[in-house]
């Protein structure tokens, strides 16, 4: 019973990036509720798709040319980001609310390489989810909007890169959501912070004259990282591919901040 | 070993640690005594760098605790019985933390049966009673194999079965050739489990000394004794270093002597004796007033330098 029955250690002890990712994986799928969760979003995204294209068949536009069918197929997108987003927050700032961040930290003395796992561990793991799920609810939708004739193909210009750059925006949500929940440290602060980053800024610029708010816009985060899931270039927001780098780079400065932030303070 | 020097935290206006200096030494259990508040979790955090020192050092087997790369191979934990995410099974937990060091699975399974949780240990780790929790806590910090144990109140929670337990595998450790530094509020209890008391008060060190010569110098033994003529047998047994207090009635209380001292005493003058019983020293008293000087000791000068 006492430490004399213990086996000595065998192998390599130390501490690798590589391990730390090996950890936080074990972590992320060995939560029931992070697995409903998950299966919760994938639904919703896919749900949501085909239930709007289904709306949109049986109520066909009167003018076909502005039909977006991959806007359509994908409009699930909108709802999906809120899950992945407070996921994100929780898969950090439940470690804080559990004490675990203590347990972790001490395994993993280098704070920057702990949360620096959680996010490439949380982002492949989004990824292999978002991948598929967009995929899938694409030829759903279109599948339906093709009783109509609306549908389109992925080879149609921009559709492929609105599709999988869906699936990079569900990803920079996540990823938002972990840096938000690792510079918080708390469950509701995380969630309500993504939220308002997300939400609040738009509805702060309806407030002003309409020549200002025009042109800054398209500089706010969900404007800006929604560019890359559309296939027609709205002119008031940034081109697809420079809207979602600065949703990239707001990302990375909230992962930025977290970070000093771990370094800095006491758990 | 582990090596403070000057160790001090301070939060906002108040001093948590305050110029802690002491050295914990392999091979022997090292209690971490102090009431509630003394500093003594406090301590614990900075040794893991969990808290950074606001001035002093720390170090664990020679080096800084982030210097070390393989960590859990080198200082094994108990910090809050509770940390642990309640959804997640005991074994996964272990798991995902053997993965960072690159500790075997196996190694999770011994350590889950040496603790005796082999048959809780894909169970949600929230439906855990306290005890089992203070189990899990163990094998968390015998994960790693680590030369140096650091375990924050390990008893609390535990019943008597659980508390030998504890002790036995302490003292294992110990032998080992191991750190040992164990924490607790409760001197009878750190009495019966440490070799070596490190004592604190309001952050501030008290005492570094062995523990049996800690009982000697500061527990005092009491004989209670119970007679038809109190008042005769207290004038008997007056002299030098011994104690006598009246209870009422027709029982004293004596400090400084012994049973058989007193017995021979009363037989000599032919006084009866209806009890005579040896109680246990009252280190915990002893202990309690010495804490008690530390923070009446603290709560004037220093009060107002800060």
């Amino acid at each position: 019973m006492t430490g004399n029955a213990l086996p000595t250690r065998t192998g390599d002890q130390r501490v690798t990036r590589l391990r730390v990712i090996r950890s936080e994986w074990t972590k992320l799928r060995s939560l029931l509720s992070t697995i409903w969760c998950l299966a919760a979003t994938v639904a919703l995204l896919v749900g949501v798709g085909v239930a709007y294209a289904s709306l949109r068949v049986a109520r066909p536009p009167a003018d076909p040319s502005a039909f977006d069918a991959t806007a359509v197929s994908l409009a699930g997108v909108q709802l999906a980001q809120f899950a992945i987003g407070v996921l994100g927050v929780l898969f950090i700032t439940g470690e804080y609310a559990t004490g675990t961040i203590r347990v972790s930290l001490a395994a993993v003395p280098d704070r920057a390489v702990l949360l620096w796992g959680k996010a490439v561990t949380f982002g492949v793991a989004i990824a292999g989810l978002a991948v598929p799920a967009v995929v899938v609810t694409f030829y759903a939708g279109q599948a339906i909007l093709s009783a109509e004739h609306l549908d389109t193909g992925i080879g149609a210009p921009g559709v492929l890169r609105a599709v999988l750059g869906s699936a990079l925006f569900l990803i920079a949500v996540g990823l938002l959501g972990l840096g938000l929940g690792a510079l918080l440290r708390n469950s509701a602060g995380g969630i309500s912070a993504l939220f308002g980053l997300l939400f609040a800024p738009q509805l702060v610029l309806g407030l002003l004259p309409e020549s200002m708010s025009d042109a800054a816009y398209r500089y706010l985060p969900t404007p800006a990282g929604a560019a890359i899931t559309a296939v027609h270039s709205d002119p008031v927001t940034l081109g697809p591919w420079t809207g979602f780098g600065l949703f990239c780079l707001y990302t990375a400065i909230v992962l930025g901040l977290a970070a000093w932030r771990l370094r800095h303070r006491d758990v | 070993m582990i090596e403070a020097r000057g160790l001090t935290k301070r939060y906002g206006d108040r001093l948590a640690v305050d110029g802690l200096t002491f050295t914990v030494r392999p091979g022997t259990v090292t209690g971490f005594l102090g009431p509630n508040g003394a500093g003594k979790s406090t301590t614990m955090r900075m040794i893991l760098g969990l808290d950074r020192p606001t001035g002093g050092t720390v170090l664990v087997n020679g080096k800084p605790y982030h210097r070390h790369v393989a960590p859990l191979r080198e200082v094994g934990a108990l910090l809050e019985a509770r940390s642990v995410h309640p959804g997640r099974s005991a074994f996964r937990h272990l798991l995902a933390l053997a993965q960072t060091n690159g500790i075997s699975r196996t190694r999770v399974d011994d350590v889950l049966e040496a603790v005796g949780l082999t048959g809780a240990a894909r169970r949600r780790a929230g439906r855990f009673s306290l005890g089992m929790g203070q189990r899990l806590g163990i094998a968390t910090a015998l994960l790693g194999d680590p030369r140096t144990v650091i375990l924050d109140e390990p008893l609390n929670g535990l019943d008597t079965e659980g508390i030998r337990w504890v002790r036995e595998l302490l003292r294992g450790l110990a032998a080992e050739g191991r750190t040992v530094f164990v924490s607790s509020h409760l001197m009878n209890e750190m009495a019966l489990t440490a070799e070596h008391l490190i004592v604190i008060g309001n952050g501030r060190l008290i005492a570094d000394v062995g523990t049996a010569e800690f009982v000697r110098t500061r527990g005092r033994n009491v004989v209670r004794v119970r007679t038809v003529d109190p008042d005769t047998l207290a004038a008997r047994l007056s002299g030098p270093g011994v104690e006598i207090s009246f209870d009422g009635g027709e029982t004293l209380t004596v400090s400084g002597s012994t049973t058989d001292r007193i017995g021979l005493a009363a037989g000599a003058a032919g006084i009866t004796l209806l009890e005579l019983t040896a109680q246990q020293a009252s280190l915990e008293e002893a202990f309690i007033e010495l804490t008690r000087d530390a923070v009446e000791y603290r709560a004037n000068p220093a009060g107002v330098s800060s």
